[in-house]
């Protein structure tokens, strides 16, 4: 591993995006062969469900792809659409009222490119605190305004939560270029595969676990398949990906396994609150085409990472004292 | 590429952007037949998503009616709806008694019918307040007896009043459907008021299915 992290920058990409791509390649090709075969019907719903797996990952293998390639502005234009995208989701998903126009135009047009345009310009102080601090304030205001108290507290609470969601919490993964460590330079897209690949990791790691071992769900109201142990399953896989990864990241071995684990554990819990989200809004999941909205099921895909990146995000700062 | 042609599938892309505008299918096929799309009206937005919503070589046999006052007032609104969607214009002016004022507003229509194209028609007439549609104007029951022939086609557009209210210029993304439902057509002998009520309620049951 030490002679990997000896390598230099440019050679460091090429070999993770060959292992990259040829992983999803030897995946495509075995789930292509197996698919030739005879089975079940519930077995082939499994496999079925699997390809569109594989077909979500290679997007988002190729979109990381365009977003290192495009360097820092690329990247932070992908995900403040990626961010748009489930922001539109989000409020599709609960009710707002006339009122709220004026405060939803403020966070789609105003609120979310700021946000970006912060992140992009490398002011991190700015960006940490423009919407827990401006934006909380500013929102109320622009709903008080429009003259409607039913529920008042109620839409404005969502409005707020949704942005801090969407918009917040996954501007911290782009941000992870600001981040300077020690004899770190240019690598900051390393930190943001290094966060995505642990966050996917765990959730593997999570749900291979809760359908092999069947334990009693910690909440069943919410989610049958959540228990303590699969979801130890999901952190100690995210940890193992974690250590094998870490001569892509400032890291030392045992501080990678850490951080992996932190931010695999903070995207399987985030994942947990939007499905206490979904029971609420009456949908099972967000993908399933034409269920309420036709939402294109972007929200459940991304929600982990927007939970687990600003955990990330800090933890690392936290340990460099940067 | 012309000028009208790349404005169109940017406005297009703008659509699907801010609403996704989701065509959903059920009972109907988008085919390239000669056709008549009724639905709910909620926003001005309705006819962009309806547009938004049809596979790209639909788009451009499918015409909108807009009030000629209205959208040829600038030359911009004039542009608009001239080249990029060819619009239907018809004059609002009507008589005080709505029966025999109906067949001057609908020649244009006829005209455009006769010519080949496809209509999208809103029979409410106005854009609605409540949540179901307002009883639908007879110039549906007009077209379908004069062109038994074409197609008509229900369909129910959910989620656009959210998107731009009544009052309001900006539009806020959030996703649009619109479902496209099995044809309705006129039965021998049927009464006006009867099949308009049938084609409302086949436009309602759009909504469950959505």
């Amino acid at each position: 591993m030490g002679a990997l992290r000896a390598l230099s920058v440019s050679q460091q990409v090429g070999l993770l995006f060959v292992a990259l791509f040829g992983l999803l390649a030897l995946a495509t090709l075995i789930s292509f062969s197996r698919s030739l075969q005879d089975v079940p019907a519930e077995q082939a719903a499994l496999r079925e469900r699997f390809s569109r797996e594989l077909r979500a990952l290679w997007l988002g293998a190729l979109l990381f792809w365009i977003a290192w390639a495009s360097g820092p502005l690329g990247s932070t234009l992908l995900f403040g659409l990626v961010s748009f995208i489930a922001l539109r989701e989000f409020v599709t998903l609960t009710h707002t009222r006339r009122a709220d126009h004026r405060a939803l135009l403020l966070a789609f047009f105003v609120i979310l490119p700021a946000q970006y345009v912060l992140v992009g310009t490398g002011l991190i102080n700015a960006f940490t605190v423009f919407i827990p601090v401006y934006v909380f304030f500013a929102i109320p205001v622009i709903s008080a305004l429009a003259n409607d108290p039913f529920r008042f507290l109620e839409r404005t609470a969502k409005i707020q939560w949704g942005i801090t969601v969407t918009v917040y919490g996954m501007s911290h993964a782009p941000a992870l270029l600001l981040l300077d460590p020690p004899n770190y330079r240019e690598r900051g897209a390393f930190l943001v595969l290094f966060l995505v690949l642990v966050v996917v990791a765990a959730q593997l790691g999570q749900e291979a676990a809760s359908r092999r071992l069947r334990r009693r769900p910690v909440a069943r109201a919410i989610s049958r398949s959540f228990s303590w142990r699969a979801f130890g399953a999901g952190a100690g896989a995210a940890a193992l990906v974690g250590v094998l990864l870490y001569w892509v990241t400032p890291f030392k071995p045992l501080a990678a396994l850490a951080m992996a684990a932190i931010a695999g554990a903070a995207g399987m819990l985030g994942e947990f609150v939007m499905m206490a989200l979904k029971r609420d809004a009456g949908v099972r999941n967000f993908r399933g085409g034409s269920s309420v909205t036709g939402a294109v099921g972007l929200l459940d895909r991304v929600a982990p990472l927007c939970f687990a990146a600003p955990v990330f995000f800090h933890s690392v700062r936290w340990y460099f004292g940067i | 590429m012309k000028l009208p042609e790349a404005a169109g599938l940017a406005l297009a892309f703008v659509a699907r952007l801010i609403t996704g505008a989701q065509g959903h299918w059920h009972g109907s096929t988008p085919k390239a037949e000669q056709r008549i799309y009724f639905a709910n009206h909620q926003s001005h937005f309705d006819w962009v998503l309806i547009w938004a919503a049809l596979p790209h070589d639909l788009r451009a046999v499918t015409r909108p009616i807009a009030a000629r006052d209205y959208w040829t007032a600038s030359p911009l609104k004039h542009w608009i709806t001239r080249e990029i969607f060819n619009a239907v214009y018809v004059s609002r002016q009507r008589a005080a008694d709505g029966s025999s004022a109906d067949e001057d507003p609908l020649e244009p229509l006829m005209e455009a019918l006769r010519h080949g194209d496809s209509l999208v028609i809103f029979p409410e007439g106005t854009r609605g307040h409540g949540a179901d549609p307002a009883p639908f104007k007879s110039g549906l029951f007009a077209l379908a007896e004069a062109f038994p022939e074409v197609q008509l086609i229900p369909a129910w557009i959910d989620n656009v009043q959210r998107v731009m209210p009544k009052g309001e210029v900006v539009p806020v993304p959030i996703l649009c459907t619109v479902v496209f439902g099995a044809p309705v057509s006129l039965r021998p002998g049927e009464e006006r008021r009867a099949f308009l009520d049938r084609a409302r309620a086949a436009v309602m049951a759009l909504r469950d299915v959505a």
